[in-house]
């Protein structure tokens, strides 16, 4: 036999047991080409680009899951933010936009396509307003398109007029969506530096800087790891991220292998692979979890930031080695709805919006899927989003908020988003004011490290 | 095209038998075979080549999955290349 008892073994547990998957297979696909004054010429030529390279995508993908018995979970679409496209035309909202973009998603059979996006970390143009302005309308009529906001970076600093104008956007966003706890929150996420070629939800577009369309991969798998580190309880760290490591490469190759067979037969280059411990509400699928098998009582304990920081890193050396391409976030996400070792950490008091700030300063995203009160102030969400976009732009990494003020609900009820996305008690934020703060506006400069010409 | 199909749960008779019936009912030649004891389970690993099978490999998931409910154990297929990517560089 080729292979032996234990390595194949060790395969079919990840895949059976451990909550294996590849998360994502997104085509990314530029809409350059589609400008046009015409709104509605520009919205036909997206909605028929996107059914040429994507129409088979679906079916591609569901058969290189049959054949290789390895389940693909995500089939989605980013495309240019919209923002470029939408501003060549007269149009004085684009929420027609999102509407094509959500007809092509259903009619390609995609989960989610996003790029309903703005790249604002400098200034904001025409379109970016306008496109800003509709995120609220949009989200509440679409269902699988998702938006984002690129508001600051380490090269250009953070553009606190977005920053200020998010914090309403999120809350209009959140009550126009008040029927489903404010979901329409869920599918808006903002970043600082933000990459072009992430595939997960909902933070993908496609850069300005990527090609016509490209096939990016993410895979996921937090069960594999907690499985790796068990039984080695009293043993040194150094021997746990060598195992981190290890798990990530095999992971990694087996994406880069999904990816690789998806590009030919999509006849699209593959772009990057994206090895992000990505959690799901299933029990066994959990980064927390894992913060448990190292030694912590439960996530949040003193302890955890350093436990995150160990477990990126090692993910990220592992996924390296294995493929041509990384890319994306690559890394430890650290959702409080989708994780329900998080939920459960939350629940005992171990978890706190403070501790999960400082998590957010070593995980490859930020503050993901955290349901807020209702009565958040807008000021404050922004002073949330402002703090995680500093320690982005300081630390040169990528840092996002999702956050959901859950529209008449308060500290400590249960917040429901469904599937994937979870769900979790809300969680309490600062209750004292930032909003003499956020509402200065101005640009806060880039840091003095960014000067690297 | 090769797949790897392994079954693994408790001993008993007929595994091999009931396994390798669905591997000619279907044109799949078998190719390696090597059965052992893991953490107290039989676990039976079995290499194929499915290039003339008759039917789609859905189809034999199915059926394989059906006789691993009927023997009490648990079966899988998958492609070759999921393990040369794992375990091999």
């Amino acid at each position: 036999m080729i292979f032996t008892p234990f390595e194949v073994a060790e395969t079919v547990n990840m895949f059976t047991n451990q909550h294996l998957d590849i998360r994502t297979i997104t085509m990314g696909i530029s809409l350059l080409d589609c400008i046009s004054h015409d709104s509605k010429i520009a919205r036909d030529r997206i909605y028929d680009k996107i059914m040429l390279k994507a129409g088979n995508l679906v079916a591609t993908a569901e058969k290189i899951e049959a054949e290789y018995g390895v389940p693909i979970i995500n089939k989605r679409i980013s495309v240019t933010p919209i923002s470029l496209v939408g501003g060549a035309t007269d149009d004085k909202d684009y929420v027609n936009f999102a509407r094509t973009l959500d007809r092509a998603a259903k009619e390609t059979g995609v989960d989610f396509l996003g790029g309903f996006s703005a790249l604002v970390d400098k200034g904001i143009t025409k379109g970016e307003r306008i496109l800003m302005d509709s995120i609220p309308e949009a989200l509440s009529v679409t269902d699988r398109v998702c938006s984002s906001i690129n508001l600051g970076s380490t090269k250009y600093g953070i553009n606190m007029d977005a920053v200020r104008d998010m914090g309403h956007i999120i809350k209009k966003t959140a009550e126009l969506t008040k029927h489903a706890d404010g979901i329409g929150c869920a599918k808006l996420v903002v970043f600082c530096n933000a990459p072009g070629d992430n595939p997960f939800m909902a933070g993908a577009f496609h850069g300005v800087n990527e090609g016509d369309s490209v096939i990016s991969v993410g895979v996921s798998g937090p069960g594999v790891v907690k499985c790796a580190l068990e039984g080695s309880k009293g043993e040194p760290f150094d021997v746990i991220a060598d195992k981190i490591k290890k798990t990530s490469f095999k992971i990694t190759r087996l994406g880069h292998m999904v990816a690789t067979v998806a590009s030919e037969r999509l006849g699209v280059p593959f772009g990057i692979l994206d090895l992000s411990l990505a959690p799901t509400p299933a029990v066994g699928d959990s980064i927390a979890r894992i913060f448990q098998e190292m030694g912590l009582e439960y996530a949040g304990a003193h302890g955890t930031t350093a436990a995150l920081c160990m477990l990126n890193d090692a993910v990220k050396k592992g996924g390296i080695m294995a493929s041509t391409h990384v890319g994306g976030l690559s890394g430890a996400f650290i959702p409080l709805t989708e994780d329900e070792g998080m939920v459960e950490a939350l629940n005992v008091g171990s978890l706190t919006i403070e501790k999960l700030e400082a998590m957010t300063s070593v995980c490859s995203v930020g503050l993901d899927m955290i349901p807020v009160p209702g009565d958040t102030p807008a000021e404050t969400l922004s002073a949330m989003i402002a703090d995680e976009a500093a320690i982005g732009m300081a630390n040169n990494k990528t840092t996002a908020v999702r956050v959901i003020p859950v529209p008449g609900k308060t500290v400590g009820e249960w917040a429901e988003f469904g599937g994937l996305l979870g769900g979790s008690p809300i969680i309490g934020v600062n209750k004292f004011s930032s909003a003499d703060f956020i509402n200065r506006g101005g640009r806060i400069p880039a840091p003095v490290h960014s000067f690297k010409n | 095209m090769n797949s790897v199909v392994t079954v693994v749960g408790k001993d008993s008779v007929g595994i091999i038998s009931t396994i390798s019936g669905v591997m000619a009912d279907n044109s799949i030649n078998i190719l390696d075979i090597s059965q052992t004891i893991m953490d107290g389970y039989f676990t039976m690993i079995m290499l194929v080549d499915i290039s003339i099978a008759t039917k789609e490999i859905k189809e034999i998931r199915a059926i394989l999955d059906e006789a691993g409910v009927k023997l009490g154990v648990s079966v899988t297929i998958q492609h070759e290349q999921v393990f040369q990517a794992m375990h091999r560089i």
